[in-house]
């Protein structure tokens, strides 16, 4: 294999490599007919990212002509490669990657000004393809935007916000933190953002819908769009399908799959979100109505010294990382499942392809044919064994 | 009870969000106390606390463009509120470039400050961007804890050195010594004094100037009885100290301080709509 990049490609590879870091410890790269795949997956499965450079990204696409080779490696150190993206855009002219067989390396220099050369030797280990099954083209929802407007979104959320509430009407957007169902939540801070249709560049809603996925992930995604100006198309369904966002252009495709909350549990942001609703058509005064003096009087008559809260649902166990579930598929099909009693809410983990692709397969990311499989139909009360 | 207010002025907005991010550097919770024409950050002096104790307080009609509050009972036209102020600081950050920011108490799950900012879109409507904060309501009895502190009978009052070196001088004692001594006369002169086993360190400042509090101060011994060179000092906790100056992001156009010997360091921070004091106990 051997594909040199150059110019502004550099940076851009550099980006995507860092973008995919967001997702999981390990970078799988792949070339294909299409172009060099370079993927990455979180541990839980939850989140999937692929980045395909065409051979047009490349000055020059060779790749070995069975498609038999696809590696993967700590992307820690790729990333060690492509540090600082300032020197790459001043120094570096052409970055190379190469496969060296005999000694079992990736070998990537970087051609950098006054015939500097910068080699990285990096040590891969063999694996099976990595694909995630998905469909953008059967979802029901699309909506595509501008990245600066998704990151301001994104603004308004504390950067350590996990998890995110995405709830689509016929006209408007609206993007809320997603609170765990138990006692402490209800004195949780819960922000809205309500944006209108208008400010998509495209807004195809079909179903009303609501879904919970998680941001912190797909912020590697915001910060490549942003910089590479390309806008962002989002495709999903109904709660338990996965989210797809991509970032396309003539010479590179970028998909960032996650899962989503599937519809369970009722999150408490729901019952918000439906009064909520009708309230942003309203005359801005106009909040809902707020009980306020009754629940002072039942405060003052009550024999508690202080304040106290209205009651809320009994809590409920939920380790969340537990909960999401896992589906491998890599040489076996391994499913765990969950730890704790019935859950009340999970995660369903993203399907991934079958291991080895037969030369009659086309080795693209989306399977055309296979539908999308979103959840699972293992036994949940099964205990975990792992 | 009912509260609802709205700033529609950039420079108003801004103003009160530098305030309350002072305020939420100083403290986790503190009581909002709303009256009709004021509100006041409160933290009580606890043990949990340290002893600290502060009273910021912001008059209404700098700030806000409409304010109506309904209070407890007509007799008693207040609400008292336990709020995180850094959850209302998180929720103006974004909202500094809003049409409007509305504020008003909620119930949800619980009861609720709710702060909606109308946000300049790239369309014809506008992006709400909405944050419920959770609070809890005081009820009347308790609202005696939360009173207005009485001005100390103080030993002597003297205007700070600018808050930028005494920032960076209590910065340094910091790494040398857990207390601080400030002492000061009517003179003008204030020292800032750490001793420990291996070192001590004072740092001088002259002619700062005391503020004239007059007949109707409430001063142990009036200037003319008391020795101006004579230093009252107060032996403090140098993180309260440093907590307090760090936070600071409104440059107050006055700020002073009275001691009481041995007993109390009362800092003043006067801006024109807003007033801050902090109290730090001393310690033996």
């Amino acid at each position: 294999m051997d594909c040199v990049a150059t110019g502004g490609n550099v940076k851009v590879l550099a980006k995507a490599i860092h973008s995919l870091s967001r997702i999981g410890e390990e970078l799988y790269l792949e070339p294909v007919e299409d172009g060099l795949a370079l993927r990455s997956v979180n541990s839980s499965r939850s989140a999937f990212a692929c980045f395909l450079l065409s051979p047009l990204f490349f000055q020059r696409f060779q790749t070995p002509s069975d498609q038999s080779f696809r590696c993967k490696m700590p992307i820690k150190s790729v990333q060690a490669v492509f540090k600082s993206l300032a020197s790459l855009d001043r120094s570096v002219e052409k970055c190379r990657i190469q496969l060296n067989s005999e000694k079992s390396r990736l070998t990537i220099t970087l051609h950098c000004k006054h015939g500097l050369l910068k080699t990285h030797n990096l040590s891969f280990q063999d694996c099976e393809s990595l694909q995630a099954v998905f469909d953008k083209d059967s979802c029901a929802n699309v909506l595509q935007a501008q990245p600066r407007l998704m990151v301001d979104t994104v603004l308004h959320f504390p950067p350590s916000l996990e998890e995110v509430n995405l709830s689509v009407s016929s006209d408007r957007v609206w993007l809320r933190n997603h609170v765990e169902d138990d006692a402490d939540s209800s004195r949780a801070m819960m922000t809205e953002l309500c944006l209108s249709a208008e400010e998509f560049d495209h807004f195809a809603v079909s179903t009303q819908t609501s879904i919970t996925f998680c941001l912190k992930e797909l912020r590697g995604l915001l910060v490549f769009a942003e910089s590479s100006g390309l806008p962002i198309s989002m495709y999903f369904d109904e709660p338990g399908s996965p989210v797809i966002l991509n970032v396309t252009d003539s010479v590179l495709e970028g998909n960032f799959v996650l899962a989503t909350l599937s519809e369970e549990s009722h999150p408490k942001n729901h019952v918000n979100s439906n009064t909520k609703c009708p309230d942003t058509e309203q005359p801005p005064d106009d909040f809902m109505s707020d009980d306020m003096d009754s629940f002072l009087i039942a405060m003052e008559t009550s024999e508690l010294p202080g304040p106290s809260h209205v009651p809320t649902s009994p809590p409920r166990l939920s380790n969340r990382k537990d909960n999401r579930k896992h589906s491998f598929s890599e040489e076996e099909q391994e499913e765990e499942a969950l730890t704790e009693g019935p859950p009340n809410k999970k995660f369903c983990s993203l399907f991934f392809g079958s291991v080895l692709p037969t030369p009659s397969h086309m080795p693209n990311q989306t399977m055309q044919s296979q539908e999308v499989l979103a959840s699972d139909s293992e036994d949940e009360n099964e205990p975990q064994t792992s | 009870m009912k509260f609802r207010a709205k700033i529609i002025d950039v420079g108003c907005l801004n103003h009160f969000t530098r305030v309350v991010n002072t305020v939420s550097r100083l403290t986790k919770a503190c009581v909002l106390r709303l009256t009709c024409d004021h509100l006041y950050f409160v933290l009580s002096g606890r043990v949990a606390t340290g002893g600290v104790s502060m009273w910021c307080e912001l008059s209404q009609v700098n700030f806000f463009d409409e304010f109506q509050l309904e209070g407890v009972s007509a007799d008693a036209n207040e609400i008292f509120l336990e709020v995180a102020p850094e959850n209302f600081s998180r929720a103006l950050k974004t909202a500094q470039n809003a049409k409007s920011v509305k504020i008003k108490l909620t119930k949800k799950t619980c009861p609720c400050l709710t702060l909606a900012a109308e946000l300049p879109s790239l369309s014809s409507v506008s992006r709400v961007v909405t944050h419920d904060i959770p609070v809890d309501v005081i009820p009347r009895r308790l609202w005696h804890d939360f009173r207005e502190p009485q001005m100390p009978d103080f030993d002597v009052s003297i205007y700070l050195p600018p808050l930028k070196t005494m920032k960076s001088v209590v910065d340094r004692m910091k790494n040398l010594s857990n207390y601080l001594v400030l002492e000061a006369n009517l003179n003008g002169e204030m020292n800032l004094k750490i001793e420990t086993d291996l070192v001590s360190v004072t740092t001088h400042f002259k002619e700062l100037g005391n503020p004239p509090w007059g007949d109707d101060g409430s001063q142990s011994s009036s200037p003319t009885h008391r020795d101006p060179d004579l230093m009252a000092e107060a032996r403090v906790d140098i993180k309260k100290l440093q907590q307090f100056l760090m936070g600071q992001q409104v440059n107050p156009s006055k700020a002073m301080c009275n001691i009481v010997h041995r007993r109390i360091l009362h800092l003043i921070f006067l801006h024109e709509d807003v007033s801050l004091q902090y109290f730090i106990p001393a310690v033996v």
